[in-house]
């Protein structure tokens, strides 16, 4: 059983992370707005967001036959299985297919979710802090 | 994995740009360079750039790197000018296929891909600022 702390903290902290790792991917895209050959990347996040909370973010499970091998990547994240080249943006003559208008305005409100995310993590800490001391200071 | 990558990504994009804005201003200065230090008359250049993964960033976020810098084919523009010791048998001088009109295009799209990318740099610097006041 997860503890309160856990509870309240980690879906908010999950939200944070695939908002971080897509803000990587975005920026990605938009260094590479000239790059011949360059398909844009992206993650669906609804779908990411879901299948992180369900615990299926972290490591890469691997087979193992014998004692000393080792089962998965500690800390590694496997957000990049979710990667996906986005469709519908043309695809210019040097084969890149980046839409500037897309990405940068995908950049600015993902960046603002974030913001957001990191203001309601700030306002639960801030909850639990009141509800541990017993004061609303 | 956060998003200090970020910062590496955007500043190889800067660097290549400014390459670009770079080679763009040497066709400029040399659109009239008859001839060079290999005695052939100046070729207009352009820049090729290739997606890099870096080894610092996670899974699918690249970066760019500038893969070569080349020449651009085509036939020199050809100028009678009989006088001219450069001049062939029949008077006429070969002049750089630079295209002031292609260069001053490449400008502009250098230039905003550039802010575009300060861009990035600015929205992620803030993001860190906020991350760094959470709690308090």
């Amino acid at each position: 059983m997860s503890s309160l702390l856990d509870q309240t903290l980690n879906p908010l902290a999950d939200a944070l992370r695939v908002s971080g790792y897509r803000q990587q991917l975005l920026a990605a895209n938009i260094a590479n707005a000239n790059t011949p050959n360059y398909k844009a990347v992206d993650i669906p996040f609804a779908k990411t967001l879901r299948a992180v909370q369900a615990g299926q973010g972290m490591g890469f499970p691997m087979k193992t036959d014998q004692a000393r091998q080792f089962g998965d990547a500690p800390g590694s994240l496997a957000l990049a299985s979710y990667v996906q080249y986005q469709r519908g943006s043309a695809v210019g003559l040097d084969g890149n297919s980046v839409d500037m208008n897309r990405e940068q305005s995908e950049f600015a409100q993902n960046g603002v979710r974030y913001q957001a995310d990191v203001t309601f993590l700030t306002g639960k800490i801030k909850n639990l802090l009141s509800a541990i001391t017993g004061t609303t200071q | 994995m956060s998003l200090f990558s970020v910062f590496n990504v955007a500043s190889s994009g800067l660097t290549a740009q400014s390459y670009r804005l770079n080679v763009v201003a040497s066709n400029l200065a040399n659109a009239n360079s008859a001839t060079s230090s290999n005695g052939q008359p100046y070729r207009a250049r352009e820049v090729v750039f290739a997606a890099q993964p870096q080894s610092s960033n996670p899974a699918g976020v690249d970066g760019v790197a500038v893969a070569g810098v080349i020449e651009k084919p085509g036939p020199f523009k050809l100028v009678y000018q009989p006088g001219n010791p450069l001049a062939d048998a029949q008077g006429y001088v070969k002049m750089p296929n630079v295209n002031p009109v292609d260069e001053l295009v490449n400008m502009i799209s250098a230039s905003r891909a550039y802010q575009a990318n300060v861009n990035v740099m600015e929205t992620t610097k803030t993001l860190l600022q906020k991350t760094l006041t959470l709690g308090a």
